[in-house]
């Protein structure tokens, strides 16, 4: 009596209007419904629906650019965390960072996630390209692929390195410091780099004057990273991995001929 | 029936596939949990670093950039920042995207192997673990103040002193006039890159024979010998500097290699 109440209960759930405009199918078993879980959902539909089964193993994958794009998506939420309590203006950026630290419910867990997850996305990202070097996955049809993943790794870096100067504290404008010194180098651009004179560049009219916004590091700069760390490599971070992604799922996970 | 047709096109020539619901999802899932876990309890026990406040009248001695990039800040003990720190880097992106167009062995797509290719992996050893890792971790661990070696337990010794004896290789060699040593430094440069071109033609000859080498094309033999040997004028500066004190091969008031 009982069971057959809770089946009509479950009936009336599932079978009105409003669950069936949310679930387009059942969640039985089926060869069918494995299908539809993966194409009738947009998230899980970056894969397509059949894969080749060395393709799964770990042994094969590592699982590294997964994970790559798993430290990218702790790093947004924690991110976007973090962007509530912090003011990228040289007057209140640390005291903002102790702020989180001290203050704010679960500041300093966010901050700490949103480092290593940096630091773990760098070697993450590193370890994937060896392993697709390792199964020569680069090879037609999928050298465009590599490249974006190139242009990927060099995001993920500029990414970190930006990052890195917005707790205004002694460690970040010095690591940034010596890393940027070298577009100061630059041939022709940098105002110390070779034939710079025939330029005209200058201390404040440079490669890394335009890095910076300024001929030094300063406020100028951390508003300028700030915006490149939060919004322009995010995005085009994004759109490089839309595609990045896209290609793998037309071409096809790599493996040996059949 | 739809169902049917649309499986079919899916399976290939030999059905080994499954189904990414729930064979690939399940792992992804499983190994996501785990690695956020070990995130958090990370998280949880090692604080992220926050020093004093920036200061930017006070440098400290190392300054070092993120680890990361502590490869390149290596390298610029070997050479000028001009070429360590921009025309470097840029040939090892320029030179990580050319690989699938240089790398013309159809064999070893999809599977491990080092038999079939021998080569590719230990080009790709020595760029990736021998020089960009290593100088990583010798630039994170050896490194102290004034960019001088310490051991990781010696005391970091700000008074180190580390005696300047490194001179430019044409007066090594003799050379005292300045236009000799500017045309000798040039002809030392060019005479590594016509000499490793060269000897790398032979060597690709040799193990890989002549009908690899028309296969492969001009191109694409210009590029990966061009970028082989100037991978490799790296660990030849090193040794340069390391065994014979050689600062500079060429010095000119533009640049200096």
């Amino acid at each position: 009596m009982a069971l057959k109440k809770w089946e009509e209960i479950k009936k009336d759930i599932v079978e009105n209007q409003v669950w069936k405009a949310i679930f387009r199918h059942g969640y039985e078993d089926t060869p069918r419904n494995r299908v539809l879980m993966v194409t009738a959902n947009v998230f899980l539909h970056l894969h397509p629906a059949k894969v080749r089964r060395h393709g799964v193993r770990m042994r094969f994958t590592w699982c590294m650019g997964g994970l790559t794009f798993l430290m990218f998506l702790v790093t947004v939420v924690t991110g976007i965390y973090l962007m509530f309590y912090y003011r990228p203006v040289a007057e209140y950026a640390y005291a903002d960072m102790k702020y989180l630290e001290f203050d704010m419910p679960f500041g300093m867990l966010m901050r700490n996630m949103h480092r290593w997850a940096a630091h773990a996305m760098v070697v993450f990202v590193w370890l994937h390209m060896f392993r697709v070097f390792l199964t020569g996955s680069y090879k037609p049809p999928r050298e465009f692929n590599w490249i974006v993943g190139v242009l990927l790794l060099v995001l993920t870096l500029l990414l970190s390195f930006t990052g890195y100067l917005l707790p205004w504290d002694q460690l970040s404008i010095w690591a940034v410091t010596v890393g940027s010194n070298m577009a100061r180098a630059t041939p022709l651009l940098g105002h110390e780099g070779p034939f710079a004179d025939f330029v005209g560049a200058n201390p404040i009219y440079d490669a890394r004057a335009f890095l910076f916004g300024g001929g030094e590091i300063g406020p100028h700069t951390l508003l300028r990273f700030y915006i490149l760390h939060c919004i322009f490599i995010p995005m085009v971070a994004s759109i490089l991995m839309a595609v990045h992604f896209w290609r793998i799922r037309r071409d096809g996970f790599s493996g040996p001929s059949l | 029936m739809a169902e049917a047709t649309q499986e079919k096109k899916n399976v290939g020539p030999v059905d080994d596939k499954v189904h990414t619901w729930p064979h690939l999802v399940r792992l992804e899932f499983l190994v996501a949990l785990f690695v956020l876990v070990m995130l958090s309890l990370w998280s949880l026990m090692i604080d992220a670093p926050l020093e004093e406040p920036a200061n930017p009248t006070r440098t400290p001695n190392p300054s070092k950039a993120p680890w990361y990039f502590l490869g390149l800040q290596e390298m610029l003990v070997y050479f000028d920042p001009w070429h360590a720190g921009v025309v470097l880097p840029s040939l090892i992106i320029v030179g990580l995207m050319v690989i699938p167009f240089i790398d013309i062995n159809p064999k070893g797509n999809g599977y491990y192997t080092y038999a079939e290719r021998k080569y590719e992996i230990l080009t790709f050893f020595l760029g990736f673990h021998v020089l960009w890792v290593s100088m990583i971790i010798i630039g994170t661990f050896f490194r102290g103040p004034g960019w001088n070696l310490f051991w990781p337990w010696q005391h970091w010794d700000p008074h180190k002193v580390v005696a300047l004896t490194n001179v430019d290789l044409p007066y090594l060699l003799g050379f005292r006039d300045y236009w000799l040593s500017a045309a000798f430094g040039l002809f030392c440069v060019v005479a590594y890159f016509v000499a490793g071109i060269g000897i790398f033609y032979v060597w690709v000859l040799r193990v890989k024979g002549k009908d690899f080498m028309e296969r492969w094309g001009p191109v694409r033999f210009a590029i990966t010998a061009f970028l082989f040997v100037t991978m490799l004028s790296l660990p030849v500066k090193m040794i340069l500097r390391l065994a014979f004190n050689v600062k500079y091969i060429l010095v000119t008031p533009w640049i200096n290699i």
